[in-house]
């Protein structure tokens, strides 16, 4: 008989919408946590296929600190409109109070925004099930975590006593309170993504891609001036510069790289020939050794 | 030893549209590796990674930094602290989990699972081992066949791994000698043989020096077969071999976006399917044709194994979650008893005759295990005699569900076996942890030569005939709480009332029907489990049924629960406290387990769990006997419904 190889994507995308599936057949009340990056892109059009022709049946969840890159929040809404799906977006009410923002407050502003903003609005809304867009080639700690990732009624992550994952058998079973994190494309490698995008015509944040931007340097990371909050120091002077970014998240956290690579070819050429590792231009994984995010994503961090 | 960084290929640099291309269809390897800290594992994937151009200038950086301060290999670089991830880990220099890795090369691309080498070994390596296509068992060059190896490729071979690498590692340090990899290479041939492998692919290598991985060893001229990457890249897929068996789809999903849309998702496990294909949904056994396999990028013509599809029938059949669509003429048995082997993986011992979930395919079933014939060693293969199954063993079982499900052998030769029809988990109804693996061997001749009989003269009928609705009321609590007391009042009045009723008692009930149980965990649950069988038949009967047995665990109150028609099952929590208890002692059976004369007794030695929710609760320090027998007939009277 005749056998078709499947391809590496093809095998990757059946898994990630198998993946889709089980928690929307096993989950009460599921919710996909968006944060407009290329991997929430993969990640939202791979729902969109595993529940083709209905919309996905559960809403967008977007855990905002007011301090995205202008551009995301653009297709941000756009993408939620054109997938037919309700987006949700929560700011932390004491974060806002506060005035907590990343100028000002460092380690205190991830915390408050994104960890404890995130654990209030899945409360908030009582989900169950939030999918998120991690991959295990990101990190040492994330290597290790399960697809289905069981977590406590207060959201913490117990690495030592986690379930056992076998076959495509996920364990969705849980007490009232407790919730998974679900990671679809947990098995995508960056490239992986970037190919992805490309076989499937993705809409991407154009951030991605170089032009020309305002910029300044500031302990070795090239930080784009992107709205008034910026807060110049005496002397300094925005410098444009031709730029794009490798991840993105707050536009004051995020270090951009210079480029003139436009095109997705161009983007995926300069990755490949780079010598650094992705989440380099990221603060967050920096803190407390190597340790960083599994410390995080103890305390509740996706 | 100093490394260069990584060096991309120049055809990106070049024609990167090319290159693209080229790498855009790949295919995908999972495999696993096999071996302790000292086999050098961690340093074969670390320089798998590295040969294959995946690290970067900055972790190789603080590779070497790492290396330096925490490494096994003094100034040199130690690959093993590439893949070792958790805190905890990198102190202790041991991996405690599943960690898998990834990297790629021009033909494939390979995602690893790294499991740890000590005592959680069985756990890990079942798990990591469960998705992989082939299995690198490493073996120490100084060393040879020990203990482990076995361990290893017996465990690889029960999971049904088709393609075992016997990776003869640290060559280096035997010198290269051509004599000691014959010799191990002959040694395991035997050992495989004795335990089913039929065949293996043996590569002698140096992880550390990096001979044999990418590139042929200049120091081992005398080895022709295939080098590591090499053969990784050419190996035969599983999802390729699961394309000729008969079509099986594990239905995950009803797409019902409008009342002119019913299309059945999920990835088919294995097989081809064209539309026109004539199908069979198992277990109902109904059949119609394949109308047309929808995604969201147009109809396919066709679809494959280890694809995720949507499919629509021509008729208007009866298909959900958990259904199996099937090759119409050649679809997988359906049965409920089976037997199969079992790998423990919770800390918590099986409890023969609890009821579990059990998941398999899509579906999740209520299901029993019952005592092992045998446990088998890992390290021997020798079979043992056991009554139970603890963290790490792996035994062989009967598993009765509660209702028939499509299944497939896990293992075999021909055409007739699957690990997605043949593999489940078992899940604990109160924990909800997954406590077990297991693989199907064969369904039990009596399972599928037992059918129920249709009786004409129904329960309700029984029901109406008695001017009644039938109930169970199951009285619950410690010895001595006060349980038959209270039972025989509320049977008393209801007796009075004209009511039909019946009570069971436990110390009656074991000088007859359970006279052959004792008091370990699996005979009271056994005790339970016939209790709940008898009641119900007798509420089949239209009776109202009163139990007063201990029942100290909430999983088989549940399990008897669940055998009724929702809202049959009253629990009724005698709650006295253990001192209360204690002190009254009426049939002086505390001071006996007190002295140690009673094993197994609950409160003392034995646990008892609390009802949680239960339907009614008397707290006997308050309410006396007569008061309780009246609450409760009240509430039980409250909620009848006026029969007829």
């Amino acid at each position: 008989m005749n056998t078709r190889a499947l391809t590496h994507l093809q095998r990757l995308e059946a898994e990630s919408i198998h993946i889709l599936r089980e928690v929307v057949a096993e989950a009460e009340k599921p919710v996909m946590l968006y944060s407009v990056g290329k991997d929430s892109a993969v990640m939202l059009h791979l729902a969109k296929k595993a529940f083709y022709p209905a919309p996905p049946p559960f809403p967008l969840l977007h855990v905002d600190t007011t301090w995205k890159f202008r551009a995301m929040y653009a297709l941000r809404d756009k993408a939620a409109h054109d997938a037919g799906m309700d987006l949700l977006v929560h700011h932390n009410p004491e974060a806002m109070e506060r005035g907590i923002n990343p100028f000002d407050h460092g380690a205190l502003h991830t915390d408050m925004w994104k960890t404890e903003g995130l654990k209030q609005a899945l409360d908030k809304y009582g989900f169950d099930a939030a999918f998120g867009g991690a991959r295990r080639d990101e990190e040492k700690s994330r290597a290790k975590e399960r697809v289905f990732s069981f977590r406590s009624a207060n959201h913490r992550w117990d690495p030592k006593n986690q379930r056992p994952e076998l076959w495509r058998l996920y364990n969705a079973h849980k007490a009232r309170g407790e919730s998974m994190r679900v990671f679809p494309i947990s098995n995508w490698t960056e490239l992986d993504i970037w190919q992805y995008i490309m076989a499937e015509g993705i809409e991407i944040v154009p951030l991605y891609f170089a032009a020309p931007r305002p910029t300044v340097e500031r302990d070795g990371l090239i930080l784009m001036v992107d709205d008034d909050r910026f807060p110049l120091k005496p002397g300094e002077v925005p410098v444009e510069r031709s730029v794009r970014f490798r991840t993105l998240g707050c536009y004051p956290l995020t270090g951009a790289v210079e480029s003139e690579a436009a095109t997705l070819a161009e983007v995926v050429q300069e990755m490949l020939l780079t010598t650094t590792s992705e989440r380099q231009g990221r603060a967050i994984d920096k803190d407390a050794g190597g340790a960083g995010m599994e410390k995080k994503k103890q305390e509740g961090y996706f | 030893m100093s490394a260069p960084s990584y060096r991309p290929d120049d055809l990106i640099a070049q024609d990167i549209e090319t290159y693209l291309a080229l790498h855009q269809n790949k295919t995908l390897l999972r495999f696993i590796t096999c071996g302790s800290v000292d086999d050098g594992k961690s340093t074969l994937i670390g320089r798998l990674l590295y040969d294959s151009k995946q690290i970067f200038e900055d972790q190789l950086a603080a590779l070497e930094s790492d290396s330096k301060r925490v490494g096994t290999q003094g100034q040199n670089i130690d690959f093993a602290l590439l893949v070792d991830g958790l805190a905890a880990e990198r102190e202790q220099g041991i991996t405690i989990d599943v960690a898998y890795r990834f990297f790629a090369t021009e033909k494939r691309k390979f995602i690893v699972a790294d499991t740890p080498g000590h005592e959680q070994y069985t756990r890990n390596m079942v798990t990591g081992a469960s998705t992989a296509d082939l299995a690198v068992i490493l073996i120490d060059a100084r060393k040879g066949v020990l203990t482990q190896t076995r361990r290893h490729s017996y465990l690889a071979h029960l999971i049904g791994i088709r393609h075992i690498v016997l990776a003869v590692n640290k060559m280096d340090l035997v010198g290269y000698d051509r004599a000691v990899f014959d010799a191990i290479v002959a040694d395991y041939a035997a050992f495989a043989k004795s335990i089913g492998i039929e065949a293996f692919v043996p590569i002698p290598i140096s992880g550390l020096a990096g001979d044999n991985i990418a590139a042929r060893s200049a120091s081992m001229d005398w080895y022709d077969g295939p080098v590591l990457i090499d053969h990784l890249e050419t190996v035969e897929l599983d999802v390729t071999a699961d394309q000729a068996r008969p079509f099986r789809m594990p239905v995950q999903w009803v797409n019902r976006p409008n009342l002119d849309f019913r299309g059945f998702a999920g990835l088919i496990a294995s097989g081809t399917l064209k539309p026109g294909d004539a199908v069979r949904v198992l277990p109902s056994g109904r059949t119609s044709t394949v109308a047309r396999i929808v995604t969201m990028g147009g109809d396919l013509p066709e679809a494959v194994a280890g694809q995720s599809v949507t499919i629509t029938l021509a008729d208007e059949i009866d298909c959900s979650r958990g259904d199996v669509i099937a090759a119409a003429d050649d679809p997988p048995q359906v049965a409920d008893q089976f037997q199969a082997t079992i790998v423990w993986m919770d800390q918590e011992e099986l409890l023969p005759g609890r009821a579990y979930w059990l998941k398999t395919g899509t579906s999740t079933v209520s299901a029993t295990v019952q005592q092992p014939r045998h446990a088998i060693c890992v390290n021997t293969m020798a079979e043992l005699s056991v009554k139970t199954l603890g963290l790490n063993d792996i035994g062989v079982a009967e598993v009765y569900t509660d209702r028939g499900i499509p299944f497939e052998p896990y293992a075999g030769d021909g055409a007739h076996h699957s690990k997605d029809l043949g593999g489940f988990i078992l899940i604990d109804k109160i924990t909800n942890r997954t406590v077990a693996a297991g693989m199907i061997a064969f369904a039990l001749r009596r399972s599928q030569n037992v059918h129920w009989q249709a009786i004409e003269i129904s329960r309700e009928a029984h029901a109406a005939q008695k001017h009644q609705q039938p109930r169970l009321l199951w009285f619950t609590g410690l010895s001595g709480s006060g349980k038959s007391t209270v039972a025989n009042l509320v049977e008393k009045k209801l007796h009075a009332l004209g009511k039909h009723s019946f009570l069971l008692d436990g110390d009656n009930i074991r000088h007859g029907l359970n006279k052959d149980l004792g008091f370990t965990d699996a005979d009271r649950i056994e005790n339970i489990r016939r209790v709940g069988e008898v009641a119900k038949l007798m509420t089949d009967a239209g009776l109202i049924v009163l139990t007063a047995f201990i029942s100290p665990f909430r999983a088989e109150r549940e399990m008897v629960r669940r055998m009724l028609p929702e809202g049959e099952f009253f629990e009724i929590f005698i709650d006295t406290p253990l001192e209360v208890a204690e002190a009254r002692d009426v049939k002086g059976l505390y001071k006996k387990a007190r002295a140690g004369q009673l094993a197994n007794f609950t409160g003392i030695s034995s646990p008892y769990e609390a009802p949680l929710n239960p339907e009614i609760r008397i707290d006997t320090t308050r309410t006396a006997p007569e008061e309780a027998a009246e609450q409760i007939v009240e509430a039980i009277m409250g909620v009848w419904s006026p029969v007829l």
